[in-house]
């Protein structure tokens, strides 16, 4: 009976998911000529130069310096939401997920009045007697905007997953002798790593494509992954270029997911190859 | 049970009112236009509709490309788009656009002379002016303090992270050809490359390369120059007094935002009368005043005040238009600017 | 002490979301149209978001499809997950790669081509499509976090439930669906969010005359965001934190009633209400 609940997804994912993606794959591999389009690997070969390879490179490093951030202050806050610290959780949940119901680019907007050089924060620094902070336009400023605008993507599974641990083997393996670190480390952590694994691929892989926090942010000087296919898909015009970046983006990164899996097993990883 | 039975019965009622008003409105005669957003004094647009009796369906794009691309697809039908120069030359020889009778926008006498008959359009058979402007440099005077007349004062190493450049290809990759003496419509990849260079020199200098963000970052004094266009300048200077712009002797870009009519289209009298009515002077003034930017409507500018039109800031002069080159659509070489500026930003 | 210091840090963190959150509400009251100055106070912005018909309709539509879309994918994607627990090998793992897609893509790829396949197959692009496309991307999402509470679950809760006489679907509404709550409730949660900001995929799977708040948004980028979207954003803000006032106080004067009533069934219960996460 569960299986047969699997029923109308698949048939959603056949249609709006699968078809697509062979769309996408037929523009990354074919190029038009005056004969129509024909089968090529030329959208590919034009990737592998060292230009594009430096702008997918740079996207990786801050979409991996941003998860990380994201999961350093994020797995503290769900713990503290889903402990005791807090009696309304829902209230606070909701409090969480509710600046982002403000739109993305107001907010990013927000952020440039807050780090411009005469900007709000450096104000309140000045009278402060506090020296400036003028990270706006580096890559600082962008990894801010990603932690800024992915950190409740990442604290939401977790704490879902935190405030449903049994209390009770908790307070058993204290009962057992262990200190709190080790209750952490050998009881709690583990069991949370389900809503980690979520948390991590719902900001990793947005993070990695994003294009209008570096657009702002980053002063436009920094071309990422996500500007490029952007560009190529509107500016340029150029399709089975956009599409190739995009098709090569999506096998790199389920291959390392599938590395990852094979290290943890079925049981933790949510991620199977 | 009865909860699931409820929760369901809901779904679908929401559903279903949601589907429903897909087919909603189709009663009087409509008119479909796309837009920039923030484009137009709206009040003309309930005005409109009084008058001609019928029904004007309003959307926005961003970008001319965003546009671009969903007219092309075919999914959607407007009757009225507002392309920008470059954008109007592609679709105009990928024949996306239908023909404009000029027989039936009488109004069309208003618009300026100099500003008709380019060298995309020469007979305006598919397009008319809408708003306009030049491409130039916005500088604050209390931090800038020489005149500027020449494009190099944008690589002077004087104003080192004080420099706004446009996160634009063809603005940026422009101005530089320009400064250099070529066309900004070359296809030659040797003087592209060039322009490549002097924009990877430029770069220590540029404290970002912005889009429309600039023009707040100018009036806070964040900056002391831009890369912008006359329309965000005179914005800009509403705001802020110390700020002025100018236009360099060697020459500059003269852009458009015209109307035109995409291929398909299903109203096109609704079109030709809606493009007769935003050219009636009072309406063109009011539009101009409400934008902000310079209008080509003769008529219309006559009666803004007296600061504003004859402000060569926002209305240059004959010769500053005759020196100026329109950008039309590069074709093929669109890719070679594109790896030029990727590599430019990517330095 | 401990809690002291606990919750300092979730409020550290709040303030850091809501910093930009405040700036924005402050210039909802400026009268220069500017960002970079402070031109008075006015409430302007307010009375000229009222008469602008295009917000307003937009508006409208972005709730909409937010609410529709979040339900919808709500329940595919819950019904999904309980299927992808039960599967094993192959199938699961080529359906999680798939379920993957729309989160890796970048949006404009995910945007273009669902607007290539509604052009090709004849659908009228419009509410329908735009509602089709919310819901294929809010769907992983759902999936991604009902998925790690079906982990958490213990595995022989269905099997008691079917043991004890009830019917499998009873065993899954009354038993499975509760211990999974949070998890359906963050998803549900996120996948309205998605929807009420997303822009790109909005903007190519839309039609005439159907705009969402974050279209309209975006196409003002060029010009300037008007002062009306800061107004705007502040009233649905400042509604939604009385909302939650609301719920709150009615939730506190509810435990209050609870503790000075009948103390014996309060015990039970709290014990469900307790592994419903406080949610």
């Amino acid at each position: 009976m569960k299986r047969a609940t699997l029923f109308p997804y698949v048939i959603w994912m056949a249609l709006f998911i699968v078809v697509p993606m062979l769309l996408v794959l037929y523009y990354a591999f074919t190029v038009p000529t005056d004969a129509g389009a024909t089968w090529s690997l030329d959208n590919f070969s034009r990737f592998f130069e060292p230009i594009y390879l430096r702008v997918l490179g740079r996207s990786l490093r801050l979409a991996v310096i941003s998860t990380i951030i994201c999961l350093l202050l994020g797995y503290p806050a769900a713990m503290v939401m889903a402990g005791n610290a807090f009696s309304r959780k829902s209230v606070i949940l909701l409090l969480f997920v509710v600046p982002m119901w403000m739109n993305f680019l107001l907010r990013t907007y927000a952020w440039l009045t807050l780090l411009e050089r005469n900007g709000v924060i450096n104000v309140l620094l000045n009278a402060l007697r506090l020296p400036n902070l003028n990270i706006l336009y580096t890559e600082s400023a962008v990894v801010l905007g990603m932690v800024y605008n992915f950190l409740p993507f990442m604290v939401l599974p977790i704490y879902s997953v935190l405030s449903k641990i049994d209390k009770g083997v908790i307070e058993a393996a204290g009962d057992l002798g262990a200190n709190s670190f080790r209750v952490f480390t050998r009881v709690i952590f583990p069991l949370s790593v389900p809503g980690l694994v979520s948390g991590v691929t719902m900001v990793f892989m947005p993070a990695l494509t994003t294009f209008v926090i570096s657009r702002l942010l980053g002063g436009g000087q920094f071309t990422l992954i996500g500007n490029l296919i952007e560009q190529q898909f509107l500016v340029v015009g150029d399709w089975g270029f956009g599409s190739s970046i995009s098709v090569v983006m999506i096998v790199l990164i389920l291959f390392s997911m599938a590395i990852m899996s094979f290290f943890e097993g079925e049981e933790k990883s949510v991620a199977l190859w | 049970m009865v909860r699931k039975g409820k929760l369901v019965l809901l779904v679908l009622v929401l559903v279903a009112f949601s589907l429903s008003l897909a087919g909603c409105g189709q009663e009087k005669p409509t008119l479909y236009v796309y837009n920039w957003g923030d484009y137009i004094d709206e009040d003309i647009l309930g005005e409109f509709e009084k008058e001609f009796g019928m029904k004007v369906v309003y959307d926005t794009y961003s970008t001319n490309e965003d546009m671009y691309v969903k007219i092309k697809s075919g999914g959607s039908n407007y009757d009225v788009i507002f392309p920008s120069e470059y954008m109007l030359t592609r679709m105009l020889q990928e024949d996306m656009l239908e023909k404009i009778d000029l027989n039936k926008i009488p109004n069309h006498k208003h618009l300026d002379e100099r500003l008709m008959g380019t060298v995309y359009d020469p007979k305006n058979e598919y397009s008319l002016p809408y708003l306009w402007g030049t491409l130039g440099i916005l500088y604050n005077t209390t931090l800038v303090d020489e005149e500027i007349t020449s494009w190099d004062v944008l690589w002077d190493a004087k104003y080192k992270k004080q420099i706004l450049m446009l996160d634009s290809q063809r603005d940026s990759i422009g101005a530089a050809l320009i400064k250099l003496g070529y066309s900004v419509n070359t296809h030659d990849v040797d003087q592209l490359a060039e322009a490549g260079e002097l924009l990877k020199q430029q770069k220590p200098l540029v404290l970002a390369y912005v889009v429309d963000e600039g023009k707040d970052k100018m009036v806070s004094g964040e900056a002391s120059l831009a890369l912008t266009w006359s329309g965000e300048a005179m914005y800009a200077i509403s705001e802020n007094e110390d700020l002025a712009y100018a236009i360099p002797e060697e020459g500059t870009n003269v852009w458009f935002d015209v109307m035109a009519i995409p291929k398909g289209a299903k109203n096109l009298e609704g079109a030709f009368k809606f493009m007769d009515f935003l050219n009636r002077p009072e309406i063109a003034l009011r539009n101009t005043e409400y934008v902000g930017y310079s209008t080509p409507n003769v008529a219309a500018r006559a009666m803004l005040p007296e600061e504003v039109r004859n402000d060569t800031q926002a209305y240059p002069s004959d010769e500053d238009i005759e020196n100026a080159e329109f950008f039309v659509h590069l074709g093929d070489a669109l890719r070679h600017y594109d790896r030029v500026w990727t590599e430019v930003k990517a330095h | 002490m401990v809690k002291f210091l606990k919750r300092s840090y979730v409020y550290l963190i709040f303030a850091f979301l809501y910093m930009p959150i405040a700036v924005l509400m402050v210039y909802s009251f400026n009268d220069s149209r500017s960002r970079g100055m402070w031109g008075g106070f006015t409430l302007r912005w307010y009375v000229e978001l009222f008469q602008d018909r295009t917000i307003m309709s937009s508006l409208y539509s972005t709730l909409l499809i937010g609410v529709v879309s979040a339900l919808v994918a709500t329940i595919i994607g819950t019904l999904a997950a309980i299927g992808i627990h039960n599967t094993r090998g192959i199938q699961k793992k080529v359906i999680m790669n798939i379920t993957y897609l729309p989160v890796l893509n970048p949006e404009i790829v995910t945007a273009i081509s669902l607007m290539i396949l509604f052009v090709f197959a004849r659908v009228r692009l419009g509410y329908l499509t735009l509602l089709l496309a919310h819901i294929t991307f809010n769907i992983p999402y759902v999936i991604l976090s009902v998925l790690p509470k079906l982990r958490q679950l213990n595995k022989h809760l269905y099997e008691a439930a079917l043991d004890l006489g009830s019917t499998p679907t009873q065993a899954l509404w009354k038993v499975i669906i509760p211990e999974i709550m949070p998890g359906i409730i963050t998803g549900m949660l996120l996948a309205f969010t998605l929807s009420i900001d997303d822009f790109v995929i909005s903007f190519f799977t839309t039609g005439s005359g159907v705009s969402t708040l974050s279209i309209t948004i975006y196409s003002m980028a060029r010009r300037g965001i008007n002062p009306k979207i800061n107004a705007l954003s502040t009233i649905m803000f400042t509604f939604v934190l009385l909302l939650l006032i609301v719920v709150n106080v009615r939730q506190a004067r509810e435990e209050k009633k609870g503790r000075n009533g009948k103390n014996g069934s309060k015990r039970q219960v709290s014990s469900l209400g307790a592994r419903l996460g406080g949610v």
